[in-house]
């Protein structure tokens, strides 16, 4: 295979020329014979009892042909909790119903309550207006501790706003509070993780299409993973048979976690396409997406670091309590404790790690998991209190961390918090980041930027993370009501050419560039002879979708199986072929051969004869060459990086600006460096967001004050800098064939503790005994820590 | 309903709109020029930027009827004659400069518009420019690379590594 573009080759996106022409094909873009509109009417209060819902006058509305209620749907199921976390004490979590349209009471603000299908949207809008709905509002639960502490409930039924109180682990409780009660020094913070907003540019559209001549549904809907969405809907919503359901997600405008999970719309349009036997379309307005999406982080930390005399790490202890919003999302629960806890260690040789989770409902719309999801959480808590111990203790925050990394020689390490991390090279990887932070002239930055009247500051951090989010059995026990294996389909067509059919969905990803890349480089075949065939459940296997930096280490690895099966059975043809054993046939370079001889037959040939087996075997040999594989992995997968930022602060005005910004990241092995790079710098340009300018901010009334881009600041191409990307130190993964271990989340994961402790920094530089501001580091919070 | 007729792309179109019918809307709905893209409700995100008249207009500011007599262009317009990518588009491939495809559209006329008018812009001034885009994927570093690229500057200062 020419190196130029199999595994490693930075070839560019096939994907792009249709972007570039304005001809992508987006769910919003499908238009279908004789389609209809559906509209939602959501809740504008936080909490309320719904008396009754007038829909005569919408009814009568030009166009309208129906309208749906929330009593529409009692008699089908809820959407589900993915995940079961059982309380400290062993009693399961609490799984209040989350039904299609809401019922009897409204629990957030965007809670959709009724809907209108008509001829044209904006009939379906004006009706809308129409419906009459006699809701009484009731005190909203929007403070976490209040819930906790306060006898008014989100959902009447469970008697309490927890969720569960979970801990992790458990054994380690008492050994745990024993090193920190002991220890010679011990560093305290409290921390906000700030709520966010997913905000994929394309907002959530799904359109439903009912077939009565077959009773069969497609379903075109923008997820990250149709076939979940599909069992979720049949297994669990309205019953429709899976095989009686398509659920088809055609190119998705990014998805960030957001889309990974089922929602009530997806269910409202096909429920109305099979009333009215037409199709039945739906799009968010992007106020619509910031009060029905899933939200991501939102958690309120305790985290305590212990030290001995010489500063080495001996225990982290937490305390969180996390947001989950009015209603169980489907990966909500897992996000704040499995995805969280188990990261508690971080890079570190810490022998006691004990962490205890609050989940609690609020009137506030579903939080679930977002880019980088629990594990943003758990850096942001270990990297800002190992950075408060260092300025306390008077350490080099590097040095601190260099201690306390566990080393190369120490793996496989199984960690205080339970996972078993197979390789790593941390300090490798601290060394590619100073050799780019440029350490050494930081002092004589920092006074350039003080003659200029600017406070500069550099903050540092390390990161690990567990992807590849799979392990059947591992998540099996930790409560997943899920398999999280991945599979794919090979297809050698008869010509030759080769259809890869994946459970992977690429929105954003570049899988339809990459994977050709596995696929070309083991048969020795062009990459564009591979074709990638995703986001269609009936033309997939199966797949559980693309989040947790999953796709390349699980689907990939489940393609290099496929191709290794296609691989034993052309040998067998081959064999045939050549007169001889396939015990005797190799295989390099897209070329079969007799050992010991130069007697070859090509790929192609193979292939073809497949399709044409007139002289077969035909008991020992199939026609056909098509295989497919299911891969589930034994482990995660564990990404690690250092990241290095560098800021002014405008000591009058709070404003804080980045000024530098280095991410070196250990991913293992690399398909394309091009698509990686890219990766890492939207999870950077988020992470910078989440930091410095993004907060979803609900008022104690529950009202959703941060609801538009008016509101809600994204971070835009002059908020950020131009990054330094290394990717040069490589451990490949043990667990996987292909040694890779993910990319897409460390950005994100990495870089708000980083610009955190970066700004403290700049600020401890002018004597502010400033120790902790809260993200996102707007002007004014910056502005108010100077100056309290 | 009232009658519009519009310039779009080179070719002559009409049709016939509410008075609140969006240009965007008409553009993607009865002219079924789907790669103009809407991204959001308060003329924030730039995913619906296109050229009105040759001046960056966001295609959801705008009523149909407004447009009426205008020359428009979309991103269905944008390609070299013989339908290959132009400079632009050419550029944000050759450094990635689109993940997910949505916004890059509205990127790629905001890009056209300041080239116009500023045949070398500085990394900073592309920046500037694009205060109307909204990008969650790339974190802008490869589409402020593609811009400089496409204008013919040299880009090796601020790759990536």
């Amino acid at each position: 295979m020419p190196k130029d573009s199999g595994i490693g080759a930075a070839i560019k996106r096939r994907e792009d020329a249709r972007f570039l022409l304005g001809s992508g094909r987006y769910s919003d873009d499908i238009t279908l014979l004789n389609q209809t509109h559906a509209i939602f009417v959501r809740s504008e209060v936080a909490n309320g009892e719904i008396n009754s819902i007038d829909t005569s006058e919408a009814e009568a509305m030009p166009g309208v042909l129906a309208v749906f209620t929330g009593e529409d749907f009692v008699d089908v199921g809820g959407n589900p909790a993915g995940w079961l976390i059982n309380s400290r004490n062993g009693d399961p979590m609490k799984e209040p119903k989350r039904p299609v349209l809401a019922h009897g009471k409204v629990r957030h603000v965007g809670d959709a309550y009724a809907a209108v299908i008509a001829e044209t949207e904006q009939q379906a809008r004006d009706a809308a207006e129409k419906i009459n709905a006699d809701i009484k509002e009731l005190p909203a639960v929007i403070d976490m501790a209040s819930a906790l502490s306060g006898k008014n409930f989100v959902h009447d039924e469970i008697g309490t706003n927890q969720c569960y109180d979970w801990g992790w682990i458990e054994d380690n409780r008492e050994a745990t509070d024993k090193a920190i009660k002991n220890a010679h020094h011990v560093t305290t913070l409290e921390l906000v993780n700030n709520r966010l907003v997913p905000n994929a540019m394309e907002p959530r559209c799904s359109i439903a299409d009912y077939n009565p001549a077959n009773d069969d549904y497609t379903l075109y809907t923008t997820s990250q993973n149709p076939h979940l969405t599909r069992l979720l809907i049949s297994a669990f919503v309205l019953g429709i048979p899976e095989n009686k359901l398509t659920v088809v997600s055609p190119d998705v405008g990014g998805g960030f976690g957001s889309k990974i999970y089922h929602y009530g719309e997806e269910a409202l349009v096909l429920a109305a396409a099979k009333r009215i036997k037409r199709p039945v379309r739906w799009t968010a307005t992007r106020s619509e997406s910031f009060m029905s999406d899933a939200h991501g982080r939102d958690h309120v930390t305790k985290i305590e670091l212990a030290l001995d005399k010489d500063n080495n790490f001996l225990a982290f202890r937490t305390e969180t309590m996390a947001n989950v919003g009015a209603y169980l999302s489907n990966f909500s629960t897992v996000t704040p404790t499995i995805l969280h806890g188990t990261l508690m260690a971080g890079n570190y040789a810490v022998p006691n790690v004990y962490v205890n989770v609050k989940t609690v409902f609020t009137n506030t719309a579903p939080v679930d998991a977002y880019r980088g999801a629990g594990r943003p959480e758990a850096t942001y808590s270990l990297e800002r209190v190992i950075d408060k111990a260092a300025t306390e203790l008077g350490v080099d925050p590097i040095k601190l961390r260099r201690q306390n990394f566990i080393k190369p020689d120490q793996f496989p390490y199984v960690t205080a918090a339970g996972l078993n991390y197979d390789v790593g090279d941390y300090d490798a990887i601290m060394d590619r980041l100073e050799h780019h932070a440029d350490l050494k002239g930081f002092a004589q930055r920092r006074k350039k930027s003080e003659a200029a009247g600017k406070l500069r500051g550099l903050g540092i951090n390390s990161y690990i993370e567990a992807c590849g989010i799979a392990p059947s059995n591992l998540i099996g026990t930790l409560g997943a009501r899920v398999g999280l294996y991945d599979a794919a389909t090979i297809r050698v067509n008869a010509t030759g050419n080769i259809s890869v059919m994946v459970g992977a969905h690429s929105h954003g990803q570049g899988h339809e560039t990459a994977f050709p890349q596995i696929v070309a480089d083991m048969l020795g075949v062009d990459p564009d002879n591979v074709e990638i065939v995703h986001g269609d459940t009936s033309k997939i296997p199966f797949g559980m979708g693309t989040y947790g930096s999953r796709s390349l280490a699980v689907c990939g690895s489940a393609i290099v199986r496929g191709v290794e099966k296609i691989i034993s059975k052309g040998k067998k043809i081959a064999a045939h072929m050549m007169e001889t054993t396939d015990d005797k046939v190799d295989f390099e370079e897209g070329v079969f051969s007799v050992k010991g001889t130069n007697k070859t037959v090509s790929f192609g040939d193979v292939a073809l004869k497949a399709y044409i087996p007139h002289d077969f075997p035909i008991e020992d040999i199939e026609p056909g060459l098509e295989e497919t594989a299911f891969y589930d992995p034994q482990n995660f997968t564990y990404p690690a990086g250092a990241y290095a930022c560098e800021v002014e602060v405008d000591p009058d005005t709070g404003q804080v600006t980045i000024e530098s910004f280095a991410a070196a990241d250990d991913f293992g092995n690399i398909i394309n460096p091009m698509i990686v790079e890219g990766q890492v710098h939207g999870g950077l340009a988020q992470g910078i967001g989440q930091a410095l300018l993004e907060g979803c901010t609900y008022n104690e009334d529950g009202q959703l004050i941060s609801a538009s881009y008016m509101d809600y600041t994204m971070p835009r191409a002059a908020d950020l800098p131009s990054f330094i990307v290394d990717h040069t130190v490589q451990t490949p993964s043990t667990d996987n064939p292909l040694g890779v271990k993910g990319c897409g989340e460390a950005g994100a994961i990495g870089s708000p503790p980083t610009v955190v402790n970066a700004v403290v920094d700049a600020l401890r530089s002018a004597n502010h005994n400033v120790t902790h501001i809260d993200m996102p580091l707007t002007p004014e919070r910056v502005w108010a820590a100077m100056n309290n | 309903m009232t009658e519009v007729t519009m310039t779009v792309n080179g070719k002559t179109v009409s049709g016939s709109v509410e008075g609140r019918t969006l240009l965007v809307e008409f553009i993607r709905n009865d002219l079924h020029l789907t790669g103009t893209h809407v991204g959001c409700d308060t003329s924030q995100c730039g995913a619906c930027a296109i050229h009105v008249n040759g001046k960056l207009v966001k295609a959801c500011t705008m009523f149909a009827l407004e447009a009426d007599g205008a020359e428009v262009s979309t991103i269905e317009g944008q390609a070299n004659d013989d339908g290959s990518l132009n400079v632009i588009q050419q550029a944000f491939k050759e450094h990635h400069g689109l993940q997910c495809g949505f916004c890059t559209p509205g990127m790629v006329m905001a890009a056209a518009d300041l080239l116009k008018t500023n045949s070398k812009p500085t990394e900073l001034e592309i920046r500037e420019h694009l205060e109307g885009n909204i990008c969650r994927c790339t974190g802008y570093h490869n589409i402020v690379k593609a811009i400089l690229a496409a204008s013919g500057q040299d880009v090796s200062n601020i790759a990536a590594e």
